[in-house]
């Protein structure tokens, strides 16, 4: 078991010291010069001034040294957590932008998941064995989950939102509020999160439900269910065992969803104009700000990495069969 | 007599009409009896199993009767045969080697499994224990997933498993077919010595295989397309079968087939007929070498003396 962690652990290492690299090489590669695009946002007239302007900018990027410097000044920058600044909202830190979007991103995302995930299997499990519900409610959800998100999202934006107008649309909190622990701004916040958080929850419930529902069918026809209820054990118990296993690949699906979490923000957020890390990757693109981009790729990464690791723990946990394939020590 | 067959018929239902896998089938088996069950694969060696102890969801009861030390068992109707099931009949399943829950230790299982049917765990625990022993399994095997076994370990320790609480009858089905020909041998002697210790009290073993039967059972039916083609006692079988089904059978097994005036046949032309329906008169009529104009009536299965009865004009 230890060799195993042992094992992934240096895979996930490896892959991080890539992934960083990667993400160093990408503003030098990008077409546009961040130096020239902060001085000609300077608007200076004399070339004295934009020569100094240029020296200025190129020490405070870190351009002035050699490239084997950059790449090492880069890593000690991430270890100190400086990410550089930002173009966009010069000259606000990476770092402190990221940190300001992503409880808005995690806040609607990780809700949503997890709820959806929870809801949605014990609905298809439910399903599995009732046929009414199978015939009658189930259809209704696979018509919702073959729905572009993008359509619905806007479909529900408009309807409920500007139509209805049960729900503000638009940003995470009214902009005349400024972030404090009061009813009157936590009310204002939720509101503002229900239609976003409503979206990503019913389209992901519905593939949560569906391929739970197909799972459990599928278990409760396993050799070992037919061998309990010959041996006259109760319905119940060969239902724990077929939800039990079928819950093993739903874990993986999580995982995946998890990992991919900061990539499904960026359509809610753009529809919803909820302004998380996902919007701040269109803002960043927008206003070819490579240090932002640069520090939420690097997040991203990371979010992913440690999303996986945390899997491959509990699947190792819930699935013996897992184990057998370690090489011999349990 | 503890099991009585009587007439039993069970269809499978299908979208293209009845399958009659089992028409019109009588039997009994005596106490301490271990009778094989032989045939062509399909002729409805497992649907006979399962009619006893478990049908499925398409298996159909459609007549007869099925009697076990005096009670008839109710086996069509599935939350009440919940009851017999475990305690009085019990099956080692065709596939042993999937029978246990992938994700559950083996000993939690078997423990959830009996608390289900309101049986204490800490009151089998020892006798558990001691099955292992017998088997030749280590008690350490409990603390396993069924993964971590091998394949003749997995088979014996379902086998402990089924027969934990004493059946009356035990079905064990194809029990060695998915082993290797040395870990066969102490799979089909584990299983004849549950019975000589008295933990079964009667065992049918099912088996496309006649010389593994041969082995451990006391009498021997053969079947053919849903019915009894002929049950005698083991010996009587293998030396002078009466049913031409038999005879080819017995002749196309190697170390028997020598006595068969050395017309050794490497299987029996033709294949069985469908059972969708069944065609009328005789059923193995077609493949027949000695088919005449009688057997357009199905022959009765018929006593030709005390505890050998066959189904075929020719033998009476
Ligand atoms: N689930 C099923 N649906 C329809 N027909 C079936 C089903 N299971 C078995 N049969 C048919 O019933 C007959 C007997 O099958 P089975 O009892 O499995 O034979 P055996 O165990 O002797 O090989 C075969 O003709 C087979 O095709
Ligand atoms: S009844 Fe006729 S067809 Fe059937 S086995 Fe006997 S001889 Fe052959
Ligand atoms: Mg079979």
């Amino acid at each position: 078991m230890a060799r195993y962690f042992g094992r992934k652990l240096l895979i996930y290492a490896l892959t991080f010291f890539v992934a960083v690299t990667i993400n160093w090489l990408i503003p030098r590669f990008m077409p546009g010069d961040p130096v020239r695009a902060m001085v000609a946002r300077a608007g200076l007239q004399t070339p004295e001034g934009v020569a100094a302007m240029r020296e200025y900018y190129s020490s405070l990027f870190g351009f002035d040294v050699p490239v084997w410097q950059q790449y090492l000044n880069f890593w000690g920058g991430i270890l100190r957590g400086d990410l550089g600044v930002s173009l966009l909202a010069f000259p606000e830190p990476v770092t402190s932008l990221i940190l300001g979007a992503v409880p808005l991103t995690l806040g609607l995302l990780i809700p949503a998941i997890l709820l959806s995930w929870w809801a949605g299997n014990k609905f298809g499990a439910y399903a599995a064995r009732k046929k009414v519900l199978d015939n009658a409610v189930l259809p209704v959800w696979y018509v919702l989950t073959a729905t572009p998100y993008m359509w619905l999202a806007i479909l529900m934006a408009w309807a409920l939102g500007k139509v209805a107008g049960l729900f503000p649309v638009g940003r995470p909190y009214s902009a005349s509020l400024v972030p404090e622990w009061s009813w009157l701004f936590i009310t204002d916040l939720v509101s503002h999160w229900f239609l976003p958080f409503l979206s990503l929850f019913l389209v992901a419930f519905g593939g949560w439900a569906i391929g739970m529902r197909n799972m459990v069918i599928y278990e409760l026809e396993a050799d070992y269910a037919h061998y309990l209820s010959s041996l006259g054990a109760p319905p119940k118990l060969v239902r724990r065992y077929a939800f039990r296993n079928a819950l093993l690949p739903q874990i993986t699906g999580l995982a995946l969803q998890l990992g991919v979490i900061v990539g499904g923000a960026v359509v809610t957020e753009i529809v919803f104009d909820y302004r998380g890390l996902g919007y701040l990757v269109l803002e960043a693109i927008k206003a070819t700000d490579f240090f932002l981009l640069q520090g939420i790729f690097l997040f991203i990464v990371i979010g992913v990495l440690l999303a996986n690791f945390v899997i491959d723990i509990v699947y190792v946990l819930v699935d013996p069969r897992t184990r057998a394939g370690m090489g011999g020590d349990r | 007599m503890s099991l009585a067959v009587e007439d039993l018929r069970v269809y499978y239902r299908t979208l293209r009409g009845d399958v009659r896998a089992l028409d019109g089938v009588t039997f009994s088996l005596a106490d301490h009896e271990i009778m094989g069950l032989v045939g062509e694969s399909g002729c409805g060696k497992t649907t006979l199993g399962k009619s006893l102890v478990r049908l499925d969801g398409r298996m159909r009861h459609v007549g007869g009767t099925v009697t076990l030390d005096g009670r008839e068992l109710p086996i069509g109707e599935d939350a009440r045969m919940n009851e017999f099931r475990f305690a009085e009949v019990s099956v080692v399943p065709q596939y042993a080697m999937s029978a246990m829950n992938p994700t559950r230790r083996i000993g939690r299982m078997v423990r959830e499994l009996v608390g289900s049917r309101g049986i204490p765990f800490a009151s089998v625990r020892s006798e558990l224990d001691r099955r292992l022993a017998l088997v030749g399994l280590d008690a350490e095997v409990l603390e396993r997933y069924p993964i971590e076994l091998s394949g003749g370990m997995k088979q014996r320790m379902v086998m402990v498993i089924s027969t934990l609480l004493n059946p009356s009858l035990l079905v064990a089905d194809e029990v060695t077919s998915a082993l290797d020909v040395s870990t066969q041998r102490a799979v089909a002697t584990a299983l004849a010595g549950f019975r000589d210790r008295d933990l079964v009290r009667s065992m049918i073993v099912i088996s496309h295989d006649l010389s593994l039967v041969y082995q451990i059972a006391d009498t021997v039916t053969v079947m053919y397309a849903g019915r009894l083609a002929e049950k005698g006692p083991t010996e009587v079988i293998v030396e002078r079968p009466r049913h031409p089904y038999t005879q080819l059978l017995i002749s196309a097994l190697p170390e028997v087939g020598v006595r068969y005036g050395g017309k050794r046949l490497a299987g029996i032309p033709g294949s069985p007929p469908s059972l969708r329906p069944p065609p009328p008169g005789c059923r193995f009529r077609a493949r027949c070498p000695l088919a005449y104009g009688k057997c357009a009536e199905q022959p009765p299965f018929a006593e030709i003396e005390p505890g050998h009865a066959v189904a075929c004009w020719r033998a009476s």
